[in-house]
């Protein structure tokens, strides 16, 4: 299971003394290079991605043709659906999202964007990717003990995660709870790294304004996640205490309350959605500037308006329980700070379009993937306020409508986010271009079957129909067979959707061995990583010759000067 | 727009669904401007030969001014929003007006207990008729309901009427509807309550004054119990 990348190694002579090329097992399997790191966290969440998209294949089969055998699974019990929904939505967050864009993308690029030689505690790192791992097994183990795997859904609010004679997943339960706990460990290690890195290691002549955006947004999103992660990892702990020692944190019986573990849950809960957002947006900051030629739209408005979105979504939290029995009146207050975060975000999206304005945009797959990013998550935002809105909420909470929403978020961010990445930055990590005819296929595919997947869904959301329920079949309003022929749609759209993401497998691991050499800096772009060569050796640049910074990240077509960029590290 | 997909049967179903329709209204303008901008810009500044990228900061006033008035409006369109969502939810969730009968629902791993309060319309005394998975209620009446969970956490959601509100476990939540159509509906279990979760659907029976009343003659001596 350990995820060894299969790096095709170019051998540079990079002439740094104190620096000795690391045997195999200790550069593959134990690494301490942030770029080795960073390969394991990326094919680790790939493998994970895997059975996320096995699981919503499953469910989706069996929701669009109840009671079917599904291919390679076989038939669906209400047991295994609890279970199916919830690993995936589980998986698809902690195990994809985060170790994707925020540990791999984290450790690959803040070192190499800053100009450093690694990040500052390398040993803390290789430690933050093997707890994670520990997680990883954990987690899986979780799925085959007797009784099976959690099924309480992802958010496991007690008194059904807290007991097993309510959930009838004695094991199932504990171990998903514990791998989510040792998930947490594993990233606030790599968070203090991520922090304490760009703080610290910047190339000399880098100031807070030359940072490249997508530092500074993983740094944001690693302090938010610092200063949430906190109440869950004490709740979780409570938790595991309700579920093996019999504590009452959660159980009214005893004097317990089990809104206390949704306000825990969900005060971490919301500021994680930002937390992968922001780097998300970071990836396609450095993107649509390099296609486009220019330079970032406000620089210093986007970085103000992705903190006022961090601060502010540490008060929003409790729109997840406008009905779960909180006090009335304070939902008006969360109903408040939570159409408000439109503000700031809305703003940063208007950023983002007005960085095209004048620019000479070129349509390669990192910058479709880009595009799709604003365009799909526009709607994912906006769906959001109706959402938000108190009074809206109480017919739509726990509907198809939340999920076609936070999808509309979430795959933007995990997988268009990171497809934009991958495809930027793979020539940088391995060394040789991705196919860019694969990368288009793949791209179409995508983006034409995600919209058929999750429009379907809002239509659903607003007949009413509520969330994890594997037959409709009793419920007379939502059997129709108008409403019926959407699940089947979206069902389909999913399976499109999945047979296109074979080509992406393909083109990726192709690529890596048989793509075209890349040359150190393929896209003409000005940050730091593109000036050392693809991929760079261990220690990034040679000692002495690390990069000094001159000028901000963004100064693309320049008047006066004969290239249209001007990279950070050039004197003049 | 949602009450073409679903029926509106009770006072404040209508007022939701203005709120879906104001939102609508308010974003989706927004939403087509924005996207149109979008590709627009995307469709104009595409690479040509003869077009180089301009330089610009994102700091010159005429061109700022395109975030900042949009910025402003936002503000603006957010306030009537909020006030449109918390009208809504004032009245449905903090505003109880005084009931004409009482019933008590009383949700359990997998199935709905709903006690009603029998021919005195009193809950709690002898004549009360529990009964499992119908909720039996007299059309233009205000009832409360008073929600209980025996278990874990369960949600008494009924899509006709909008309303949907959390059972817990150790408290009794009170809220209230008032039916505007005869009519037979599902009742649905709205969070996650374990394996079951799927089959946990009851009936909503909405009767005239007349069947009410003849329902509750015939119930009212056999007392069937929860399952």
């Amino acid at each position: 299971m350990s995820s060894q990348p299969t790096v095709e190694h170019g051998h540079e002579e990079h002439g740094h003394e104190h620096h000795h090329e690391p045997a195999f097992i200790e550069k593959y399997i134990f690494p301490l290079d942030h770029k080795y790191i960073a390969m394991q966290y990326l094919l680790t969440g790939m493998f994970m991605a895997v059975f996320g998209g096995f699981f919503v294949y499953a469910f989706r089969l069996q929701l669009a043709f109840p009671g079917i055998s599904v291919p390679l699974y076989g038939t669906v019990s209400p047991t295994e659906y609890n279970a199916l929904v919830t690993n995936h939505g589980s998986v698809m967050i902690f195990w994809v999202a985060m170790p994707v864009l925020i540990a791999a993308f984290g450790n690959f690029l803040i070192p190499l964007m800053i100009g450093a030689d690694d990040m500052v505690f390398p040993k803390l790192n290789r430690l933050s990717y093997q707890i994670f791992l520990a997680s990883v097994v954990v987690l899986i183990v979780s799925w085959l003990v007797p009784g099976g795997g959690f099924g309480g859904a992802w958010t496991a609010y007690p008194p059904l995660s807290a007991k097993a004679q309510y959930s009838l997943t004695p094991l199932g339960s504990t171990l998903w709870l514990v791998a989510v706990a040792l998930e947490f460990v594993a990233f606030l290690i790599g968070g203090i790294n991520f922090i304490t890195t760009a703080m610290n290691s910047r190339a000399p002549g880098m100031g807070a304004k030359d940072v490249p955006m997508v530092v500074w947004m993983i740094c944001i999103a690693s302090i938010m996640f610092m200063a949430s992660v906190g109440p869950l990892i004490a709740g979780a702990v409570m938790l595991l205490f309700d579920q093996n020692l019999g504590t009452g944190f959660f159980d009214p019986d005893k004097g317990g309350d089990p809104i206390l573990w949704q306000h825990l849950f969900w005060f971490f809960g919301h500021p994680e959605v930002y937390v992968v957002l922001l780097p998300a947006t970071g990836i396609v900051a450095e993107i649509i500037t390099v296609f486009s030629r220019k330079k970032l739209f406000g620089y210093q408005t986007i970085l103000y308006t992705a903190i006022a979105t961090g601060v502010l979504s540490f008060f929003v939290w409790a729109h997840h329980q406008f009905v779960a029995g909180i006090d009335p009146r304070m939902a008006n207050v969360f109903t408040i700070t939570t159409v408000l975060i439109s503000i700031p975000i809305a703003e940063m999206m208007f950023l983002y379009i007005a960085t095209l304005y004048g620019g000479s945009i070129r349509f390669t797959t990192p910058m479709l993937w880009a595009l799709s990013f604003i365009a799909e998550f526009l709607i994912g935002g906006v769906t959001g306020i109706w959402l938000g809105a108190s009074g809206m909420d109480i017919y739509f909470h726990d509907t198809y409508f939340v999920i076609a929403h936070f999808h509309y978020t979430f795959f933007p961010i995990a997988f268009i986010g990171t497809f934009a990445a991958l495809s930027f930055w793979f020539p940088k990590m391995f060394g040789r271009m991705m196919d860019e005819t694969l990368g288009k296929i793949h791209f179409w595919g995508t983006i034409i079957a995600l919209n058929f997947i999750f429009i379907p869904l809002f239509v659903l959301g607003a007949a009413g129909q509520h969330r994890r329920i594997y037959n409709y079949n009793h419920y007379p309003e939502l059997s129709t067979p108008d409403l019926q022929s959407l699940r089947v749609l979206a069902t389909v759209s999913l399976l499109v959707l999945i047979a296109f993401q074979f080509v992406f497998l393909f083109n990726f691991f192709w690529s890596m061995f048989r793509g075209e050499k890349a040359p150190a800096n393929p896209w003409r772009s000005t940050t730091l990583e593109w000036t050392t060569p693809s991929p760079p050796g261990h220690g990034n640049w040679s000692p002495n010759d690390m990069p000094r910074v001159y000028r901000g990240p963004y100064e693309y077509s320049v008047p006066g000067r004969d290239e249209d960029y001007w990279p950070q590290n050039q004197p003049s | 727009m949602i009450q073409s997909l679903i029926e509106p049967v009770s006072t404040y179903a209508g007022e939701v669904d203005f709120l879906f329709l104001l939102i609508t209204v308010i974003v989706m303008p927004w939403f087509f401007l924005a996207e149109g901008m979008f590709f627009w810009l995307m469709w104009r500044f595409r690479y040509q030969e003869d077009q180089p990228a301009m330089y610009v900061t994102g700091n010159e006033p005429e061109l700022k001014r395109w975030i900042t008035v949009p910025h402003a409006m936002i503000i603006v369109l957010d306030l009537v929003l909020i006030a449109g969502a918390i009208r809504v939810w004032y009245m449905i969730k903090q505003d109880l007006p005084e009931p004409h009968e009482t019933v008590r629902v009383i949700a359990q791993q997998w199935a709905w207990g709903f006690v009603h309060p029998g021919p005195d319309g009193l809950l709690d005394t002898e004549d009360d008729i529990e009964i499992a998975d119908e909720l039996h209620v007299q059309v233009g009446e205000v009832y409360h309901y008073q929600l209980e969970s025996r278990d874990v956490l369960h949600n008494f959601s009924v899509p006709v009427f909008r309303l949907k509100q959390d059972a817990l476990p150790g408290r009794r939540i009170t809220g209230w509807f008032e039916a505007t159509k005869t009519g037979v509906h599902d009742i649905q279990c709205a969070e996650m309550c374990g394996i079951g979760h799927g089959i946990m659907a009851a009936r909503l029976f909405i009767h005239t004054p007349e069947e009410y009343q003849a329902w509750v003659d015939s119930h009212a001596p056999q007392q069937a119990s929860a399952r």
